[in-house]
């Protein structure tokens, strides 16, 4: 009997729960977070998701929100996998979000498709298909400040940098071990083109999501193939593990290269002191010297309504998440300014990432100076190709070592235009853009 | 009172044979099939549509292709995510290299593919059973999931490894791809839900279903009787695999719209089996109980706290969700072992004598 109300009672809040949705303030807009905090990639999901929320949640307690309109931050969990993004997309749907920051290449592979119709502007910061900054093609898609192709394009000039140019990449071997997934494989393309072009010779080394936690077998090959560089585009459990194989196999650390996603305070800590040396690249400032920080830890970390702990506050990816949000409310701000509207919907929303500038004075007023390098999108580049730069696991933290500089994107650029139009044919009928293009 | 079967006679042997032999069943599931075909359609929302009804209908028709195999033949399987699999990347070859076929066709002709590579893997149990044939079925899936990796050509050299669906169309209407709506990619996969299952239907009322009975009872009784194993077994392997590979196409195609070849892993032949379990094994109403139970429940767990005032971190949620659906599935099984199906049965038979619960 009490099973059978049980079932009931399931019944009835099934229907309760899909009639009622949760009614924001009329000054507010919607800004759904998806985040993993559980699963094999919450290493690296939990200090991103405590990063994007804490500085919307800062400026909703410092400012009052944007121009007076109270961002409603709500996070989806996701574990990272694809189908329960699509549950997330579709959830959230409903509730007229202004933009999607799926924080997964799988989920904004799925999203992407969908944005275009459904009207949602998709933030994949730094991540996804690296063909959706062709915004001629992609309208509904921005990946800021880079796109994959542009880091992987950023590792190699650095190698050519230290061998003392691109000629001198020929004959040389350089290994690419990857997360064998959607977001691995995106960088290949790239590197395959780039090995035919400089002459130099690429090895893959797959990690499957289930075995990230066991590489030995992937790095017994790299001890016997000795590249004279590594690569990795690892997330989650899995890139502890390869810097903890690198030292193992006694791989020179400071020629291991990690894409900005393995570049975790945890992820080098697994090697300690031994994994001084592994560099990654990185697009944003590291630790906790900015005055946008300082309001965070004051504003929410102080007041108890974060759930960083205290000893990871202001780490890397944490920074990352700050960073993420940031491009979120500067795509507000300047959609306010656009329209004239305070509460702005996702097609305004779109329109403000399309035109977003974010200069050294703005930088400077958001207390950003010398965190990130000026932004600036427009409707045929979503990318911005930002620049990058490196820093080098100390054995303790990071440390930025060399300065700012350009992907090599005068290569990248005409590659992506013609991935977009293959993505395009592979995806026919794919919608022409309708988007007006407005220019200031 | 409600099911009370008095004065309803047969005189032929048509009435006697039919699927629904009690005039009750008739109307209920004619009111059933009414409310999903001309109310739901209508009144629900995007969400609703999107992520539970198409979803539920789709692993309700793949839990069927595994009951097949595990209720009512006793072969049992784990390999049920990576049959699903074949199906997807079946039908996403087919719709590339056909794109002027309309894709029902296409979702159709895909569960052969599955339905073949199901019969291969079948092959051991015609020498082994019970945990052991899991054990190889076990290996089809991670077979078949190194394949969807490993092998560019299924997905087209895709660089992302995924499989993107195509925007399709029938009958002038978009059923597949981001322009597709909800309604008419429900409307589909309803009217391929409701065709297996009533071809599963018959199929198992007939001399087939009735021999994968036999072998699932006593396999030497069923061989002496003059059951020919070999094709009892792996035609339950072929439907089988023919049902999981025509779901696993429409979860791709009118559900998930792209997928990355960890959509078809052994979480999914789990959460398959679950559902089977749950809704009762040997038993076609059990695998729409199982599936609407196992997909339904976390969605309202997560949706359910925040409704009556509860606020919890989505993370909380996710947390207490896999701890109360584990704990919901022990004490189910614990409490009635022969699932869902087993509760409405006895439902069933209490409306019969209703109100009085003796007789």
């Amino acid at each position: 009997m009490r099973l059978k109300s049980l079932i009931a009672g399931g019944i009835l809040a099934a229907m309760a729960s899909t009639a009622a949705l949760p009614v924001f303030a009329e000054d507010s807009v919607y800004v759904p977070l998806f985040s993993y905090r559980t699963g094999p990639f919450a290493g690296s999901g939990i200090p991103i998701a405590n990063g994007m929320s804490d500085y919307l949640t800062m400026l909703n307690e410092r400012d009052g929100g944007i121009n007076g309109v109270r961002i409603a931050i709500e996070e989806c969990e996701t574990g990272y996998d694809t189908q329960k993004g699509v549950e997330c997309y579709e959830q959230v749907k409903a509730k007229n979000p202004l933009v999607i920051s799926p924080y997964s290449t799988g989920i904004t592979l799925q999203v992407i498709p969908k944005a275009g119709v459904d009207k949602i502007p998709v933030l994949s910061m730094a991540y996804g298909l690296s063909a959706a900054a062709v915004g001629n093609v992609f309208p509904w898609v921005f990946n800021p400040p880079a796109t994959y192709w542009d880091g992987a394009s950023a590792i190699v000039a650095d190698i050519a940098r230290r061998e003392g140019g691109l000629e001198s990449l020929k004959g040389k071997k350089i290994g690419y071990i990857y997360l064998d997934a959607g977001y691995g494989k995106e960088a290949i393309p790239l590197l395959e083109d780039f090995s035919r072009q400089y002459g130099f010779e690429l090895t893959l080394y797959p990690v499957p999501g289930k075995e990230m936690q066991n590489q030995s077998s992937q790095w017994l090959n790299v001890r016997r193939d000795r590249p004279d560089y590594m690569i990795m585009w690892g997330w989650g459990a899995m890139n502890p593990t390869a810097v903890k194989e690198a030292v193992k196999i006694r791989y020179p650390m400071d020629k291991f290269y990690g894409v900005w996603w393995s570049g975790g305070n945890d992820d080098a800590a697994a090697g300690g002191e031994d994994a001084k040396g592994y560099r990654t690249l990185n697009f944003h400032g590291v630790g906790s010297d900015y005055p946008v920080i300082q309001d965070i830890k004051k504003y929410v970390v102080d007041a108890g309504k974060s759930q960083v702990d205290p000893a990871k506050f202001a780490d890397n990816l944490y920074n990352r998440g700050v960073y993420n949000s940031m491009l979120i409310a500067e795509g507000i701000r300047r959609a306010q300014e656009l329209t004239g509207k305070k509460v702005i919907d996702a097609t305004d929303m779109r329109v403000g990432l399309e035109n977003l500038n974010v200069d050294e004075a703005r930088l400077k007023e958001m207390g950003m100076e010398g965190f990130a390098g000026t932004l600036k999108l427009s409707c045929a580049d979503h990318s911005g190709h930002h620049q990058v730069y490196v820093v080098e696991w100390d054995g303790k933290d990071w440390q930025k070592s060399g300065d700012w500089f350009s992907p090599m994107t005068e290569v990248v650029r005409p590659m992506l235009e013609k991935a977009a139009e293959e993505y395009k044919a592979a995806n026919a009928p794919w919608p022409e853009r309708t988007e007006p293009c407005l220019s200031n | 009172m409600f099911y009370r079967e008095a004065g309803q006679f047969k005189t032929s042997y048509a009435a006697d044979q039919q699927v629904f032999p009690i005039l009750q069943d008739r109307i209920g599931v004619a009111v059933i099939l009414g409310v999903a075909i001309f109310v739901v359609p209508f009144v629900a929302n995007d969400f609703f549509l999107s992520a539970i009804a198409i979803p539920f209908l789709i692993l309700a028709l793949a839990t069927i292709g595994l009951n097949v195999l595990t209720g009512y033949a006793g072969q049992l399987s784990l390999g049920t995510g990576g049959f699903m699999g074949v199906g997807a990347y079946a039908c996403y070859k087919l719709t590339t290299i056909f794109p002027d076929v309309p894709i029902v066709v296409h979702v159709l002709l895909s569960g052969f593919a599955a339905a073949g590579i199901g019969m291969i893997f079948g092959l051991p149990s015609l020498r082994i059973k019970g945990l052991y044939l899991a054990v190889t079925t076990l290996a089809a899936q991670f077979f078949l999931e190194w394949c969807f990796i490993r092998i560019p050509w299924l997905y087209n050299y895709n660089a992302s490894g995924a499989i993107e669906v195509p925007g399709r169309d029938l009958f002038g209407t978009m059923v597949t791809g981001a322009s597709a709506g909800s309604v008419p990619r429900y409307f589909t996969v309803l009217a391929i839900v409701i065709l297996l299952t009533v071809l599963v239907k018959n199929l198992l009322r007939g001399r087939i279903g009735r021999q994968w009975m036999m072998i699932r009872d006593m396999d030497i009784a069923a061989e002496l009787m003059g059951v020919r194993p070999l094709y009892a077994k792996l035609s339950a392997f072929a439907v089988s695999s023919y049902l999981c590979g025509v779901a696993g196409a429409m979860f791709v195609f009118f559900y998930l719209g792209a997928a990355e070849p960890s959509a078809f892993s052994i979480t999914l032949s789990f959460q398959v089996l679950f559902m089977a379990i749950l809704g009762g094994l040997g038993s076609l109403v059990g695998c729409f109980f199982g599936a609407a139970f196992i997909w339904a429940l976390p969605i309202i767990l997560r949706a359910g706290p925040p409704l009556i005032g509860i606020p919890i971190a989505a993370e909380t949620a996710f947390h207490i969700t896999s701890m109360i659906v584990g704990a919901l599935i022990v004490a189910f099984l614990i409490l009635e072992p022969h699932g869902l199906a087993r509760l409405w049965q006895i439902g069933k038979e209490k409306l019969r004598v209703w109100p009085f619960p003796y007789a």
